[in-house]
């Protein structure tokens, strides 16, 4: 392919200049022991015609496309509207690199300063950072967090947490000398509040919950703060499904100390898992132990407004092995995606949006629960999300749904045996009343 | 393009009751009672609302603020900054990849897993390394994993050890990720021709070293001639070889990391496999491993079962997981585009001529910069102010100045062990003529350190805003818009 | 340039000796190289140190570099007012700008430092290499 801009009599003046004979020559520092004496073992190189149509033989491969979806679990399809492409695709955004030289990317820095705000506005908590790499290292950057502004070594994960999210905490906790330990859910799918009571204690850094949680449930974020600040422990409250912050009040208000998580839904494509977005907000208190990047407002030497990149002994390049984070790139790209399409719904968007997702959520469960033998599996409110009960196991139910046009939701299982036969259904405002309505009626003919 | 236009934060330009996004209306009966008891916000308190039209500016001038690749040369040392190719951004966002949601079933996904096992295959080829994972989400993120790696199998030895061996011109993301798996950092010092000293890694390669972090070459551009010698000494004491993959672009094609002794590797397909930078990121960080350390690699594993693509989860040895789902997919596309599109002869292209024009920048200007090591380069050189600083002028004066010259300035001021750097990485695909407006721009510059040396210190002179208060920002933070009271 | 009451180490801190106690601070040398002083973590009062243990970071825009405790003894008291004007590094390095108090342990860790004009040759030397 045509990325290489030298032609051969430019190659041959440039080897000239350098004093080769030739480009091998310039390898001579290699010893001979480990230099590759063959070609490389790859096909041959493709034109672009050639490449696309290879590659989209492959995605044809996947089988989903015809399906009618209600996935969720940390992964939400919701509407993008098209300016989010558009401008995004823009090189000046696509090709350069981290802003380090803020004359020039002043683009870049002022885009992450409006994502730090927005987010703020959404978490209800004073600072943020310019983005981590998604919503399980947030939780686990979370809980490193807590330890260091507290000094203490526990934390109390909730169950209902993404199960993939407590795999990632436990990865990266195991030689930070962290300990973790569970707390359940009650009937009503809410953290326990008499078990969390019980695992409190003097020791404990951090509460750590997702909210609405994995299960769907909204947590009484109040309560589990007010129990974690009992301790003098943080309240972190995590948010996969970022779009619940346009109508549940922000978890800084009612009293989350750090609220991290996912932001995919704002304007990124599910794309098999990423890139999405981690997000990061925390109390003023806890500045200079939030990691990632920071930007920050200052001015030129004439008073001119500019952003800059700030507080960065915070981070590896300059603090090394006591930075707070090894994190480097993060996913800028992705915060600028966001940071368009809530720009683009704003106000009045966000907050329809989100209803939207809510009210159909709730007639979905209506619908489903009135066929014979389906049930609600937990009592408590919920967002776009929420666990049904179901009279076989899910795989045979799946199937079911699957030859009839649906992906009817994620079978829970595995993760949460305890459930019995449920799955976890999400509802988007994507999804339209006639799906929802033949999502029931296909329901109730593999199970009957 | 125009200097004068000035574009104020959303917040500034927004105004009640506009809104961009519309959405069909509720086809659901409306329930009154949603979410009982929960708290609910009234609305979200100084959230912005303007028109699409005010959006699409708002964003587009935002945008021609920004200097990007797309425009010029972008020669930050260490960090690969060349062209990405259109295609595959086009091929990345197909709906049938973008569409395809992380929890389906494996028989609804085979193309994606396909995709994976493909790129997989094709990095194991390219670092002669035995196998892969593509989960780390960037470059920080790999080292982590490989980290953690290591110190899984050592633990399975029976001793995780205490310390990781890191040479002084590391990046700093190195002693960070060791530290997070729970090492102490020793740092070796480089010796006079700027690589690895290996009488001084001898001295310090105890039992209680579980590895060393070396990148090859180095932050100097500068290989490192001994690596069979020094994976030697480190496996003597029974460690393991880490390598930054970060300068990989000098390799591909004519040298395997995994022929030269290194245990675990990662790579930045963001760098040396073509993916966009995006202001800062995604990027992603595959780490590869030796045979005897695949039982360690994060969960889940793709496999091949019956003429399927599988995910195994049953890794009893796996250090875990260190990201959510599958990494950072659509990066991963884009890389196995690239490696598609350029066959074996133009993988090998990327490392001959990324070399070629890094030498042929720093034969244009040794003379007019000091440069620190005379070892020879490879993909990028370091250059440093010590010439200028006689009428100081300092790198920061020198990489401002660049500016008004139209093209990016190089890294400033890394490694730590060359004072005043200027480490310039031009990568393969910068075209004759733009290597050489860098270098005018460069010489034109050194001859100003001499007879102007103000217009160096005031410089850029044709950007939006001139020199920032880096200070003032760090003291009196300013990290978010707040409506004035 | 350099008070005579004062007692230097080569790591640039200052000590003046009050009674039992030291009172620490970093030298004007130190604070030129570092350039503009943001922040600086002090240690908990109470804190057992060392001789040469990091007794607090200093940091700059664009750096951090450790204090080193140039007695060993107890943390006795901070220097409070840095939280809001770490710039007093600064401006008055040697006076206002005082880091901490430490209760000397052993008082002949104080051989070990410089006199003023011998702290002016030691730098000199560090100019000249």
């Amino acid at each position: 392919m045509s990325y290489i801009s030298l032609s051969g009599q430019d190659r041959k003046e440039m080897l000239a200049r350098v004093g080769a004979a030739s480009v091998d020559d310039l390898f001579a520092c290699i010893p001979e022991a480990v230099r590759l004496g063959r070609p490389l073992d790859l096909p041959p190189a493709r034109s672009e015609l050639e490449l696309v149509r290879v590659v989209e033989a492959i995605g044809a491969k996947n089988a989903a496309a015809g399906l009618v979806s209600f996935l969720g679990g940390g992964a939400y399809e919701h509407f993008i509207p098209t300016v989010v492409d558009y401008l995004s695709s823009r090189g000046e955004f696509v090709s350069p690199y981290t802003p380090y030289q803020p004359e020039v990317s002043q683009g870049t820095l002022q885009v992450i300063f409006e994502f730090q705000t927005l987010v703020c506005q959404l978490a209800g908590l004073d600072i943020a950072n310019a983005s981590l790499y998604d919503g399980s290292t947030g939780a686990a950057e979370a809980v490193l967090t807590a330890q260091r502004v507290t000094g203490r070594n526990k934390v109390v994960v909730a169950r209902s947490l993404h199960p993939q999210y407590r795999e990632v905490v436990r990865t990266y906790i195991k030689n930070m000398g962290v300990e973790a330990v569970e707390v359940g859910f009650g009937p009503d799918g809410r953290v326990d509040p008499d078990a969390l009571g019980r695992l409190l204690d003097e020791a404990t850094a951090a509460v750590v919950y997702q909210s609405p949680n994995f299960l769907g449930v909204v947590e009484d974020v109040r309560a589990l703060s007010a129990a974690a600040h009992s301790r003098k422990a943080l309240s972190v409250a995590v948010v996969a499904e970022a779009l619940s912050l346009g109508l549940l009040e922000a978890p800084g208000r009612l009293g989350a100390d750090i609220v991290t998580g996912e932001a995919q839904s704002f304007g990124l494509p599910v794309s098999f898992g990423g890139p999405y977005l981690g997000f990061m907000a925390c109390r003023k208190d806890y500045l200079r132990q939030l990691p990632g990047r920071i930007a920050g407002q200052t001015v030129d030497k004439d008073g001119r407004r500019g952003f800059v990149l700030t507080l960065s002994t915070r981070e590896q390049h300059i603090r090394r092995e006591r930075a707070t984070s090894n994190i480097c790139t993060n996913q800028a790209l992705c915060a600028l995606r966001a940071t368009i399409f809530m720009e683009t719904l704003g106000k009045q968007g966000l907050r329809e949006m989100a209803w939207q997702n809510a009210q159909k959520a709730a007639y979905a469960i209506e619908k489903l629960t009135a066929v014979p033998r389906v049930e609600r599996k937990l009592s408590g409110p919920v967002f776009n999300e929420f666990a049904l009960g179901l009279p076989k196991p899910w795989p045979a139910v799946d199937a079911g749904l699957r030859a009839r046009g649906f992906i009817g939701g994620h079978g829970l299982a595995a993760a949460y045996p305890e459930l019995g036969d449920a799955a976890l259904v999400a509802v988007t405002e994507l999804r339209t009343k006639d799906e929802i309505d033949r999502l029931a009626r296909a329901l109730q003919e593999v199970l009957s | 393009m125009i200097k004068e236009i000035r574009e104020p934060l959303v917040f500034e330009i927004s105004a009640a009751g506009k809104r961009a996004g519309e959405l069909p209306a509720l086809d659901v009966p409306v329930r009154k009672d949603l979410l009982a008891g929960v708290p609910l916000r009234r609305e979200i308190e100084d959230f912005p609302e303007v028109s699409e039209t005010e959006v699409t500016r708002h964003f587009t001038r935002l945008s021609q603020k920004n200097y990007c690749v797309d425009m010029g040369i972008y020669p930050l040392g260490s960090c690969t900054m060349k062209y990405n190719p259109k295609v595959n951004e086009r091929l990345s966002a197909h709906p049938a990849f973008a569409g395809s949601h992380p929890l389906l079933p494996e028989e609804l996904v085979q193309g994606n897993l396909e995709v994976l096992r493909t790129l997989e295959r094709f990095l194991r080829e390219i670092t002669g390394l035995d196998a892969f994972t593509l989960q780390p989400a960037a470059g920080a993120h790999g080292e982590l994993a490989g980290m953690m790696i290591i110190r899984a199998a050592l633990e399975a030895r029976g001793d995780a050890r205490k310390i990781v061996l890191i040479p002084d011109s590391a990046h700093g993301t190195n002693p960070s990720s060791a530290h997070i798996c729970g090492y102490a950092v020793k740092e070796i010092k480089s010796g006079e021709d700027g690589t690895i000293d290996v009488a001084a890694l001898e001295a310090a390669m105890t039992g209680e070293v579980a590895a060393l972090m070396v990148t090859n070459p180095n932050t100097l551009g500068v290989f490192e001639s001994d690596i069979g010698l020094i994976a030697g000494i480190v496996h003597a004491k029974g460690g393991f070889v880490y390598m930054d993959g970060a300068n990989m672009n000098a390799l591909t094609g004519v040298a395997r990391p995994g022929d030269m002794g290194v245990d675990v590797l990662h790579l930045n397909l963001h760098k040396t496999f073509s993916t966009p930078h995006g202001g800062g990121g995604p990027g992603s960080g595959p780490v590869g491993v030796k045979k005897e350390l695949e039982p360690y690699l994060p969960v889940p594993v793709i496999a091949e079962k019956g003429g399927r693509y599988v995910l195994d989860f049953d890794r009893p040895r796996s250090i875990g997981r260190v990201r959510a789902f599958f990494g950072n997919f659509s990066v991963l596309v884009r890389a196995l585009c690239y490696i598609m599109s350029l066959g074996p002869e133009g993988v090998r292209e990327i490392a001959e001529l990324a070399v070629l024009n890094a030498n042929y920048i720093r034969k244009s200007l040794e003379g007019d910069y000091h440069l620190k090591y005379a070892t020879p380069s490879m993909h990028e050189c370091v250059f440093s102010d010590k010439l200028q600083k006689e009428h100081g002028i300092t790198n920061l004066d020198i990489a401002k100045r660049l500016i008004d010259h139209g093209v990016h300035p190089p890294t400033m001021s890394f490694p730590l062990i060359v004072p005043g750097a200027l480490m310039i990485e031009p990568t393969e695909t910068e075209s004759r003529r733009d290597l050489d407006l860098f270098i005018g721009a460069m010489k034109a510059i050194a001859k100003e350190a001499k007879e102007n040396p103000d217009v160096l210190r005031a410089a850029p002179h044709v950007t939006y805003v001139g020199r920032l208060d880096e200070v003032g920002a760090a003291k009196n933070p300013v990290l978010r818009w707040e409506k004035k009271p | 340039m350099y008070p005579n009451d004062l007692r230097y180490s080569k790591d640039h801190e200052w000590v003046k000796v009050e009674g039992g106690e030291a009172v620490v601070g970093i030298t004007d040398f130190a604070q030129h190289q570092l350039g503009d002083i943001i922040f600086v973590e002090l240690p908990p009062v109470g804190k057992e140190l060392e001789l040469k243990q990091s007794l607090g970071v200093v940091e700059s825009v664009k750096s951090v570099s450790d204090i080193y405790a140039p007695v060993s003894g107890v943390v006795a008291a901070v220097n409070e007012s840095l939280g809001q004007a770490a710039d007093l590094l600064n401006k008055d390095p040697h006076g206002q700008g005082w880091i901490a108090r430490i209760k000397i342990k052993d008082a002949k860790d104080l051989d070990g430092l410089l006199s003023a004009a011998d702290y002016e040759k030691f730098l000199e030397g560090l100019e000249r290499s």
